[in-house]
């Protein structure tokens, strides 16, 4: 069976990102930028599947500018076999991504089809529920264990207090937490035969997509600091303020 | 113009969050709907009936819905949905697996962990781990909203009681099944809605010193407990502890951080919180910078003294 995996290229988990002086957004120029945390635990799995023998062919796709390329030679240095980029310079909104991949999901009818739970740059949560609604495909969102056979996978996912299991039957969409896996680091023989892999270019045109966004960002501002405190010299002082300065115990 | 607002409920009770979430939907104006979908859930429908500014209660009452399946949740929404101008969820794990599905069966964006209202048609939402606040205006007619419960007041729950309508449950959508859930027996207050959170981090060492240390020091506080992600990862404490940009935002009255260094993605779920302690032997800790008041200390040291001198 076949696994279609998202993955998007945002600003790195290590960055600081910067709010333009004109409020425009925060500013991308000359930061690293990597795939989403999230979306390697959600490739990852996808490999893991496949040398379980249970998926036959994984297949990444990433929505944006050229240089998601680069993303999407990483999805396969970790083991995807081929990759699609839905290529536009337009702010791709989730909405807009969900239709994008709906009808990748059309034309590859993956049996599974994985993302990462949350992209860390505009912190959604959506695109993969989204799908799942497009595409009328249960959805196993927060997922951090998954069992496939006969059709079916059996997936433990994330919840307020604790963690619930849900079967869902196959096709399904799965969005990836942090505790489905650990991924496994690249290795330079992986990124050379990544290189050879076939990464074919569409665009949104092309899928009849309209990808004009819904949401219109007005501005962008920082967030109000907080400045930092006092020193104190021991927990007497400490439980001391406490009591009487912040009155909070 | 009226806002549904979808309650998160166990059947019996409501989560604190959705007395928030009406805060907000009063925020964007209009009338306020509340939409009690469950199996058996009269009493959580009954609640909600009592909620300050809540003009009538919808419920919906359904065997596939006794667990709160989104798929089966958005199947009896989406019919509702078009007399709407907004419908706010809380940003819970609930909401924010629903929200985003209804709205794509509507055609609509979705505003995720929206923290302001700004006009009925723009909000203010954080962005990349809360180092930027976007202001963003929705352009579509229904507005689907998740609403981060700590930015919003709880709503009171002095009114007399309003209608409480039945609506006939939709098809199921069949195709996900619930099997069980595992919910950890906690008896210390919900994280996201404690006074006070004491987190723990990696510098903790282990699950036995996490527990041994921390837990009480929450006891003395009547504290939930919260981690890091490295001290989650680490396996010290559960994922459900994680305080941060993707895991549990919170702002209670007081934070105290046993070892934890504050990178970015830590300091994006607890920053908003109203006195922060810092407790932490590295005095280049990045957490110092956003504390009230900073202990250079080792922790197993400091602890312990804590909790004696709150004895």
């Amino acid at each position: 069976m076949k696994a279609l995996v998202a993955v998007k290229r945002v600003v790195d988990y290590n960055v600081k990102v910067r709010v333009k002086s004109d409020n425009t957004g925060v500013d991308t120029a000359n930061v690293k930028m990597s795939m989403n945390p999230f979306d390697e635990i959600a490739i990852e799995e996808a490999v893991r599947l496949k040398e379980k023998g249970i998926i036959t062919e994984i297949v990444a796709v990433s929505c944006g500018v050229s240089q998601c390329q680069e993303t999407l030679r990483t999805a396969l240095a970790i083991g995807a076999d081929r990759a699609i980029l839905v290529e536009s310079a337009e702010d791709l909104q989730p909405l807009a991504v969900a239709k994008l991949l709906k009808a990748l999901v059309d034309k590859e009818q993956p049996s599974l089809i994985l993302l990462g739970k949350q992209a860390i740059d505009d912190d959604s949560n959506q695109t993969g529920q989204m799908l799942a609604a497009l595409a009328d495909l249960p959805q196993v969102t927060c997922a951090s264990k998954v069992e496939i056979s006969a059709g079916k996978a059996t997936m433990t996912r994330e919840i307020d207090g604790g963690t619930e299991t849900l079967e869902v039957s196959l096709p399904a969409v799965l969005t990836a937490d942090l505790r489905l896996n650990e991924p496994r680091y690249v290795t330079l023989p992986n990124i050379m035969k990544a290189k050879k892999k076939p990464l074919e270019i569409v665009k949104p045109e092309d899928l009849g997509v309209d990808v004009t966004p819904r949401i219109k960002t007005l501005k962008v501002s920082e967030p109000p600091q907080r400045s930092a405190g006092i020193k104190v010299p021991d927990v007497a002082t400490l439980v001391a303020k406490l009591k009487t300065e912040a009155k909070v115990i | 113009m009226t806002t549904l607002v979808i309650a998160e409920h166990d059947n019996t009770s409501l989560k604190a969050a959705t007395f928030n979430t009406v805060t907000a939907a009063a925020q964007c104006g209009g009338d306020i709907h509340v939409l009690v979908a469950g199996h058996n859930a009269a009493a959580a429908a009954a609640a909600a009936s009592l909620i300050q500014g809540v003009a009538k209660v919808l419920h919906i009452d359904a065997p596939d819905l006794a667990h709160g399946v989104a798929e089966n949740v958005t199947a009896h929404i989406q019919g509702l949905a078009a007399s709407y101008s907004h419908i706010l969820f809380a940003a819970t794990a609930s909401g924010k697996s629903i929200a985003p599905r209804l709205a794509a069966k509507l055609d609509v964006a979705q505003v995720s962990e929206m923290t302001k209202v700004i006009s009925p048609d723009t909000f203010e939402r954080p962005i990349y781990a809360g180092n930027a606040i976007a202001t963003v205006q929705s352009l579509d007619a229904i507005k689907v909203i998740t609403v981060r419960a700590t930015n919003f007041d709880a709503a009171q729950t002095n009114q007399p009681a309003c209608a409480v309508e039945s609506v006939v449950p939709s098809a199921s959508f069949g195709k996900t099944t619930y099997m069980g859930s595992e919910i950890a027996k906690n008896d210390r207050p919900d994280l996201t809605a404690a006074t006070v959170v004491v987190s723990g981090g990696r510098a903790l060492g282990s699950v036995e010193k996490f527990n041994e240390l921390l837990a009480p020091l929450a006891d003395k506080l009547n504290a939930a407990v919260g981690a890091s992600r490295a001290a989650v990862d680490a396996g010290y404490a559960p994922n459900d502890w994680q305080v941060g940009q993707t895991g549990k935002i919170v702002a209670p009255q007081l934070y105290i951080a046993v070892g934890i260094s504050g990178a970015i993605q830590h300091l994006a779920g607890m920053k908003d919180s109203k006195v922060i302690v810092a407790i932490n032997k590295d005095p280049e800790a990045p957490i110092f910078s956003v504390a009230d008041y900073g202990l250079e200390a080792d922790l197993f040291v400091a602890v312990p003294e804590l909790i004696s001198a709150l004895s």
